[in-house]
């Protein structure tokens, strides 16, 4: 298991990615996966930036794990901002003709819709959010 | 991500390299305010490009309604990852992709 702590910062998106990109090549996850879960640090982490601290600051951890038997990686963000659980949110309506169409809530939608699982709860004053995807 | 533009006329074409992200979608923005002003199509070519955020489809969105009142505008060379990208938000109904 590793773990890293940054700055709840829009810029540090760039460096989770990195640090998980370094380790999913090393675990040799095929490109698509790779892209799937960089985009979802991109999701996820812009939203604890923008939304979890407003209009203070604080940090977040990320640890990232990965079961070889079942060839599940798993990437869990924590973070002691308000409390938010994105999978309660109504997925948006991707039928709507691009006049009507309004942007928000499609972030979480494509991460549930790209990653095999996801938790969520609330503990010790803590915003845990896992998600998994199969990598082998 | 680098993004290149090639001017014909009033035929914009843009192709992107790299990664449509939250850091990186308003340097999309900020070229598109300044480039749709002067041009009557635009093409997206997104041969180089590795993948899009929500971010990325939020500016691709608002070109695309500028573009809708002029001569349209084209997406292409999509990638798998930004094809399902595409797919499961139904920007796959909305954009024309080719």
């Amino acid at each position: 298991m590793k773990e890293m702590t940054v700055e709840a910062r829009g810029e540090n998106v760039r460096v989770l990615t990195d640090w998980a990109d370094a380790e999913l090549e090393r675990l040799e996850c095929p490109l698509k996966a790779q892209m799937q879960i960089d985009l979802a640090i991109d999701e996820i982490f812009t939203n604890i930036a923008s939304y979890a601290y407003a209009p203070g600051t604080g940090s977040a951890t990320v640890t990232m794990d990965y079961d070889a038997e079942s060839g599940m990686f798993s990437l869990t963000f924590c973070d002691s901002g308000v409390p938010y659980n994105p999978l309660q949110k109504e997925d948006p309506d991707v039928n709507l003709p691009a006049e009507e169409r309004s942007i928000g809530g499609l972030g979480i939608f494509l991460v549930k819709k790209t990653m095999d699982d996801m938790r969520y709860e609330y503990r010790d004053g803590q915003n845990i959010l896992t998600l998994m995807k199969k990598i082998s | 991500m680098t993004i290149t533009k090639k001017e014909n006329g009033k035929a914009l074409e843009i192709a992107l390299e790299g990664r449509l992200d939250t850091m990186t979608a308003p340097e999309l923005e900020n070229e598109l305010h300044t480039s749709l002003e002067n041009a009557d199509s635009l093409v997206l070519d997104f041969a180089k490009l590795n993948y899009i955020s929500s971010a990325g489809l939020r500016v691709l969105l608002s070109a695309h309604k500028i573009m809708s009142g002029k001569g349209g505008m084209k997406v292409t060379n999509v990638n798998e990852i930004v094809r399902e990208v595409f797919d499961v938000t139904g920007f796959s109904d909305i954009l024309t992709i080719e």
